[in-house]
């Protein structure tokens, strides 16, 4: 067990310069000079080569990169190129606002996910599941965007139950948790719609009815403990999907997480931010499938870590 | 500013007294309460030498000051930090005299040292400020770098004398920017590249709190050197609002004013509804929106072919399209600029005038092109109309919509035969006609990845530019306005660009807020002058 686990933080190490190494070369051919966005726009052609200089950006692909590995790897990350600010203090100062978001909005996604999946399956094959699996669906292709601002707008504006976005209070949590919460949703549904019939066939199942168990404490004792475990499972996939969708959500709601500064650090070609977040998204869904892979064997001990 | 008048023949120097035209108080105005401006993107920085968006302009003038100042919604220089100076009859050295007892928001007096470091700083190449070519005539400035500018001498505490290698009209508006904000050594060297996020300055603000990514709060000093102001007690900065959701909280009452202004698609409806219009106030503002026509590429290469282009654009449509918040644009200068050409009309529409150039040109046929644009709304459908209009001279331009950063890159290295300047117009840095030419019309910004899009370089004309500049006795200020406005109707004449629009300013205010409407459409801050806008 030891020895996988180390085994696979090695791996995860390289992944990481792996994906470093790619953003690196994506930035680099960029045919965006992010000289020019700090210069601006009256600076003379002295100014634009002397602030090349001093970011190193005049030299060849690899000293560029091999100086940023060799900086990361001592826990620097750099500066801002435009706020001139610690790229580590940038993304710490954010990072606990996008971590509260993403546990509220996994256990919203989980809650509505799971719930609707369970009723689904016990209704199998009639309207209410269709309906359900149908509302799946939508949840999964609506915009995000536009989901963010239809809530915002009825229970915040019209209905005046929650604060119009911004940050700090459990309150201010509840919108953009629950819009996450119903766009991940549909994943969770179909999953736990297929994972529950499965067991509901099973053996063990029939036997607890035969031995006169009531209909509920057959689904809830029996069947759900052993229908939810893999769909648990995926959390720690699902993590990648969920650092996609939480830069829109952020931006609607006005929530200071790491999505809105990739957002803005991407629109002014700040390459050591966009390297920060990147990699620290990166980090998040590597040790989310660790996570899963190794909470995999406690779930099914038919799974063996070697 | 009667005394510029004065003839260099009869005075050998021009002195101006410092309160020979200023701001009229507000009567109505009183001091306290707090006010919320909201704002999409974080605050960059507050560093003066740094920070160069129109976000944090406006910033950084309430919490910094220079030697020279605008009166608050207008475009008249006043003196700020100076109290007086004088200006040789040469025009080559500006005298300037500070106002005694000025004190930092640290404590400490500011005195002519912290004048000449803060210029030093600005234009030391290990700063890297993007506003260091503006003070390229102050004399040292080529050698600029950790020694200092030779041309900046500390007379006394309270005097500096700034020595210019060429004579340079704009020179006084120069030292109102920004970049030109006296800041203190001592805080700049113990705080390194943190200075940005923990700024200190003699402005009427200072700031209280920064939350990285949330808000910032700029509180009111107490001490500031001017009498009266400013009013308010705190100005609250909450930012990663959204505009839309900005706009819900300021109807909620929640928002005093929104930074990023009226969301386009909800223009309409804003100005629709009386009792939210009369809370708008519109203003002009020095901006021109514009079609870049590469020079050098083929077939723009032939004037006849910009010509026609300039023909062929329907101005009046594309108002139409941004909802009518702008005014069609004659020539490369906006209407509130000085050395704008009074009853120039410009390029008339004429598609058949157009379709007859372009048959001259030997293009009756037609030719295929690329419009670069910036991919944010309204940009692509303006493009959309731009490339509608070509389409009935037989031009097909095929619109490339892209980021900001890759139409700017595609425009600095001369790549792009046309490119709709839309998010990425120019807007003046200062009211003078001169800051329209040089980066975006003359041979200083032609070269490879300057902003010069059309890559236009008339030897002629930047000769007639640099005469202009060089009349800086203020007596020959209407001189100098004739030759810039000859400069501009020779640009016109060899049609590099199609200018298209002048946009407006609506600044939306929540039904507190007091103060004249000028200060919330003032030309140098945007979206309000903070230091003199109140809380009814």
């Amino acid at each position: 067990m030891a020895g996988y686990i180390l085994r696979r933080l090695v791996q995860s190490a390289l992944i990481l310069v792996g994906i470093s190494f790619v953003t690196f070369v994506l930035l680099y051919v960029l045919p965006a000079d992010p000289v020019r966005q700090i210069a601006g726009r009256s600076a003379t052609a002295e100014t634009v080569e002397n602030i090349r200089r001093q970011l190193g950006l005049d030299q060849p692909f690899v000293v560029q990169y091999g100086r940023y590995l060799a900086a990361l790897l001592q826990g620097d990350m750099g500066r801002s190129y435009l706020q001139k600010t610690e790229v580590t203090e940038l993304i710490l100062s954010r990072l606990p606002a996008t971590l509260q978001l993403m546990s509220a909005g996994i256990v919203a996604e989980l809650v509505l996910g799971l719930s609707m999946g369970v009723a689904a399956a016990l209704m199998r094959g009639r309207a209410g599941d269709q309906l359900l699996m149908m509302a799946s669906f939508v949840t999964v292709s609506a915009p995000q965007f536009v989901v963010s601002l239809l809530l915002l707008y009825v229970f915040a504006v019209k209905l005046g139950w929650f604060p119009i976005g911004g940050y700090g209070t459990a309150a201010h949590l509840v919108l953009p948790a629950v819009t996450l919460g119903i766009l991940g949703s549909g994943w969770y549904s179909r999953m736990m719609r297929s994972s529950m019939i499965e067991v509901l066939r099973a053996d063990y199942i029939r036997t607890a009815r035969a031995k006169g168990l009531s209909g509920l404490r057959v689904v809830l004792g029996h069947a759900l403990p052993n229908a939810i475990l893999p769909v648990v499972a995926m959390i720690g996939i699902d993590i990648g999907i969920f650092m996609g969708g939480i830069v829109v959500v952020e931006s609607v709601f006005g929530w200071p997480g790491i999505g809105q500064l990739a957002w803005q650090a991407i629109q002014r070609v700040d390459i050591p931010i966009i390297m920060g977040v990147t990699l620290v998204s990166a980090l998040a869904i590597v040790i989310g499938n660790l996570l899963a892979d190794l909470v995999a064997p406690l779930i099914d001990p038919r799974i063996r870590l070697r | 500013m009667k005394k510029w008048l004065v003839s260099t023949a009869l005075a050998l120097t021009l002195a101006l007294p410092a309160a020979a035209q200023d701001y009229t108080p507000d009567p109505n105005a009183k001091p306290g309460g707090t006010i919320t401006i909201t704002y999409k993107d974080d605050v960059a920085t507050l560093d003066p030498a740094i920070g160069y968006d129109w976000q944090n302009w406006s910033m950084i003038k309430s919490i910094f000051d220079g030697l020279m100042d605008y009166v608050p919604g207008t475009t008249t220089l006043r003196a700020g930090l100076a109290e007086s100076y004088e200006i040789s009859p040469d025009g080559l050295t500006y005298t300037f005299k500070l106002r005694p007892g000025v004190k930092f928001h640290n404590g400490r007096e500011m005195t002519a040292e912290d004048v000449k470091y803060s210029l030093d700083r600005v234009t030391d190449p290990a700063t890297q400020s993007p506003g260091a070519g503006f003070f390229g005539s102050i004399a040292g400035f080529e050698a600029a770098g950790p020694d200092g500018l030779s041309g900046v001498e500390v007379v006394d505490p309270l005097t500096v004398k700034i020595t210019l290698s060429r004579p340079d009209a704009t020179f006084l508006h120069v030292m109102a920017l920004n970049f030109a904000s006296v800041v203190p050594k001592e805080a700049v060297d113990a705080l390194g590249s943190d200075f940005g996020k923990q700024p200190v300055g003699t402005g009427a603000f200072r700031l209280g709190e920064w939350t990285l990514g949330q808000r910032l709060v700029f509180e009111k000093n107490a001490d500031y050197w001017r009498e009266g102001v400013p009013y308010l007690d705190s100005v609250v900065f909450e930012v990663g609002q959204e505009p839309v959701v900005a706009l819900l909280r300021l109807q909620n009452g929640e928002v005093d004013v929104p930074g990023d202004g009226i969301p386009p698609a909800k223009f309409t409806e804003v100005m629709g509804d009386p009792a939210q219009a009369a809370r708008v106030v519109q203003g002009g503002q020095l901006h021109t929106g514009y079609i870049t026509l590469n020079v050098t590429m083929p077939p723009f290469d032939k004037v006849e072919v910009r010509k026609a282009v300039n023909m062929a654009i329907n101005k009046e449509r594309i108002t139409q399209i941004i909802n009518g918040r702008a005014v069609p644009a004659t020539q490369p200068l906006p209407p509130s600029m000085p050395g704008y050409t009074e009853g120039y009309a410009g390029y008339p529409y004429d598609v058949e005038g157009a379709k007859k150039l372009l048959a001259d040109a030997g293009l009756a046929d037609g030719f295929e092109t690329d419009l670069y644009v910036m991919n944010t709304d309204p940009n692509p459908r303006i493009a959309q109309a731009i490339q509608q209009d070509l389409a009935t001279i037989g031009i097909k331009a095929n619109i490339q919509s892209l980021a900001q950063a890759n139409v700017i890159e595609a425009g600095g290295a001369g790549t792009a035969p046309m490119i709709w300047s839309g998010g990425m117009a120019w807007i003046a840095d200062f009211p003078d006609p001169s800051n329209f030419y040089g980066p975006i019309l003359g041979c200083a910004g032609a070269g490879d990845g300057g902003w010069n899009w059309s890559k236009f370089c008339d030897e002629a004309l930047d000769k007639m530019a640099v005469e202009a500049d060089s009349l800086s006795d203020p007596a020959r200020a209407e001189e100098r306005l004739k030759l810039w406005s000859d400069v501009y109707m020779g640009v016109m004449e060899k049609a590099p660009w199609v200018p298209v629009f002048n946009e407006e300013r609506y600044t939306m205010k929540s039904e507190r807020m007091g103060g004249d409407d000028a200060l919330y459409v003032d030309p140098v801050s945007i979206p309000v002058n903070y230091d003199y806008v109140y809380v009814k």
